[in-house]
């Protein structure tokens, strides 16, 4: 596989559009109503002691507000310990710095071919083009991610990166991409890709990683998976180089108890993953293997941002185990690649915003029914649907308002939406205004047109009754003492 | 202004006035439904372990090598990846020296860049320690060493594993502070909780992604 041959799709259109677009394909909705009705009955399966899973949820939410409530002092630390055992620590506020820095190390170590396990954070870096364009081969190593980097994709869930396919449209895939012979057993199709991969990571000059959790008591990267792909990236090639967002840090590695149970369980429904992964620094000069260096990345993009607002910062709580997109009824009527950013659903529609702005992703805190369910299964109790509600909230405000409090807000600001609002407030608060207005209101209900904008694409028109709930109130009342 | 000053700088103004969250770690939550008596550790153990396709054996110190013999010839396995200066790995070359029949024995005794290759493509099994288990959530704790490196729980196919009975624990809390892991830690430690999984296909379980395709885990019941 050539490096130049590996770009991948540009979602074009905007999100309304690509919203309709899947909601017509029902090879699409199916899929993922399948995988999301599993995901979904194996977490409440994992978490079968109610009592026991609040109590977890409100230890996991206090170990990670403990967190935030120090960051700035646990990078520290956790710099300090990270260096001492050999990890050399790099700082990125952008993503541009973030691939300058992965760049330099491989141009210093002449690399050509890089061998990612699964990093959410080298999505947002958009690494694998980055280095495309530089002649590096950066494969996806996760099956999952393998899968649709071959078809050109991004991944359509933070966890099952593939969910958006099934077996015939991946057996598909392998026979044109790989030269394979066509076949739907998934076990084959898994043994198919642990070929290719095997080579790719013997042959590998650079391994790179995400993190899940950041110790900073002991300067450890702890990393979570099922296959070994992340143990091999992180082991097998000569560098390994992690990169993750600054919120991932963490105080105590007894900490990492409760955060990695309610991970996994929340995520797919195991007690714990095959693999837990801790690394603590590279290979020492009397060790016979393991990488001869080791890197973390620290990346803020946006994470500074919704950190300086104490409402907003909930959203670093996220540990991405994905529930709140298994539980999400937007999320699974209109998939992942709907969102066209990298954090799909709910979670995404938080997170997004400090990354690419507000005006970027308009549509995003809208595309919800507020239904709560997001915030119910969060493991560490984000409560996203307020935090849904507060964007929504930004998004409106008028551009000039003072102390901005995120990039791109304001970006739905209408001077007509604004000056309807203020009426529909002045009309409310006037005893006058009102009764003035339901009395033409019921009077001259003949005259609501047919047609009201987007309302009517989907419901009857809104028709005010003939008389109002204050009349018909007080003509009952009335009633009642005469009687 | 480096990017650290400014990240740093940016966070800290924003924690300005306020108080760090009080530690109240409620350890109870992550240890009491996660004790068991300890006659039923190897069982909960077991129960974890082989739901997700571990191959588990009781055995005994004096037995070991030669179950494990008999399972390697069972699944006509070649050889046999080992850690020569391990005890285990002495007792191992003992038990062959004495049964000239049996698969060969590979030394994992140089740097991996020197025979990588073979690692890779003729090494089908191998045979690892372990620094206990957790039953509550059915995983072995392994801390590679240079004795005994990373890469052989990791690349061969088949992985052993020997466990001491009296090593399964309760629960990962109780590992980290019985045996004081954050004063501390190795290059790499991990939690092993069975053979390499992955259900990215349309949520179809299959066994045998990237590591191990088995794990069979040997408990020496009398130690």
């Amino acid at each position: 596989m050539n490096a130049a041959l590996i770009p991948t799709v540009e979602v074009s259109e905007d999100f309304r559009t690509r919203a309709h677009q899947a909601l017509g394909d029902a090879q699409l909705r199916n899929n993922f109503r399948n995988a999301m009705d599993s995901l979904m009955s194996k977490r409440a399966a994992s978490f079968s002691d109610a009592h026991e899973r609040e109590h977890l949820r409100a230890l996991g939410n206090a170990v990670r507000a403990r967190a935030l409530s120090k960051l700035p002092d646990l990078l520290e630390q956790l710099e300090a310990n990270l260096t001492r055992n050999g990890v050399t620590v790099h700082w990125a506020e952008t993503v541009e710095e973030a691939n300058a820095i992965v760049l330099s190390i491989i141009r210093r170590r002449e690399a050509t071919q890089v061998i990612k396990g699964k990093s959410m954070v080298s999505e947002e870096m958009e690494m694998n083009h980055v280095l495309a364009a530089q002649g590096i081969e950066c494969l996806e190593s996760d099956m999952g991610e393998f899968i649709v980097q071959l078809d050109h994709e991004k991944p359509s869930h933070i966890i099952m990166p593939a969910i958006h396919k099934n077996a015939s449209q991946v057996a598909s895939l392998f026979h044109e991409k790989l030269g394979v012979e066509y076949t739907k057993d998934v076990d084959q199709l898994i043994q198919i890709g642990r070929r290719v991969l095997r080579e790719k990571f013997f042959e590998a000059d650079i391994g790179v990683s995400g993190v899940n959790f950041a110790v900073a008591e002991t300067g450890t990267l702890l990393l979570v998976e099922n296959e070994g792909n992340g143990r091999m990236s992180t082991t097998v090639p000569p560098v390994h180089i992690a990169v993750t967002g600054i919120e991932k840090v963490v105080e105590n590695l007894r900490d990492v108890v409760p955060l990695l149970s309610l991970l996994t369980r929340s995520a797919l429904g195991q007690p714990i993953t095959t693999y837990v992964n801790m690394i603590s620094g590279p290979r020492k000069a009397d060790e016979l293997d393991g990488p001869e260096e080791v890197h973390l990345v620290l990346l803020d993009n946006g994470r500074s941002q919704a950190f300086a607002d104490s409402e907003l910062r909930q959203t670093l709580n996220c540990i991405r185990c994905g529930a709140c997109m298994n539980h999400c009824p937007v999320y699974t009527r209109i998939g992942g690649h709907t969102y066209g950013e990298v954090y799909p659903g709910p979670i995404g529609k938080i997170i997004t915003p400090h990354m690419v702005g507000l005006a970027k992703v308009p549509d995003h805190p809208s595309a919800s029914s507020l239904c709560g369910a997001c915030g119910e299964v969060c493991p560490v109790k984000i409560p996203i649907p307020a935090l849904l509600r507060r964007l929504r909230e930004e998004n409106v405000k008028a551009p000039d308002s003072p102390h901005p409090v995120m990039r791109g807000q304001g970006s739905k600001y209408s001077r007509q939406e604004r000056f309807i609002w203020n009426a529909w407030a002045k009309l409310h608060s006037s005893p006058t205004l009102y009764r003035l207005f339901t009395f033409a209101a019921t009077r001259l209900r003949a005259l609501v047109p047919n047609n009201v904008g987007p309302w009517t694409q989907n419901h009857s028109a809104p028709k005010p009754a003939a008389r109002s709930l204050h009349d018909l109130a007080r003509e009952h009342l009335a009633k009642q003492g005469a009687r | 202004m480096s990017a650290k000053q400014n990240i740093l700088g940016k966070l800290r103004h924003s924690l300005t006035g306020t108080t760090p969250v009080p530690d109240n770690f409620d350890e109870a939550l992550v240890t009491q439904i996660y004790t068991y008596p300890p006659e039923q550790r190897i069982a909960q153990l077991r129960k974890l372990m082989e739901a997700v396709h571990t191959e588990i054996h009781l055995t005994r110190g004096a037995e070991w090598p030669a179950l494990l013999a008999q399972l390697l010839q069972k699944r006509e396995l070649p050889s046999l990846l080992i850690a020569p200066t391990t005890e285990h790995g002495r007792r191992i070359t003992e038990h062959w020296s004495n049964h000239p029949q049996l698969p060969q024995l590979k030394a994992y005794d140089r740097p991996v860049e020197e025979w990588k290759a073979e690692l890779f493509n003729d090494t089908p099994a191998s045979l690892t320690t372990t620094l206990g288990a957790i039953a509550a959530t059915g995983s072995l704790i392994l801390w590679p060493t240079r004795e005994e490196p990373r890469l052989m729980s990791l690349v061969p196919p088949v992985h052993f594993a020997l466990l001491k009975a009296s090593e399964i624990y309760d629960n990962f809390y109780q590992v980290q502070q019985q045996f004081a892991w954050a004063q501390g830690m190795p290059t790499n430690a991990l939690l092993v909780s069975g053979p390499s999984k992955t259900a990215d296909i349309e949520q179809v379980l299959a066994y045998g992604a990237h590591g191990p395709k088995d794990l069979v885990v040997l408990i020496l019941e009398d130690q």
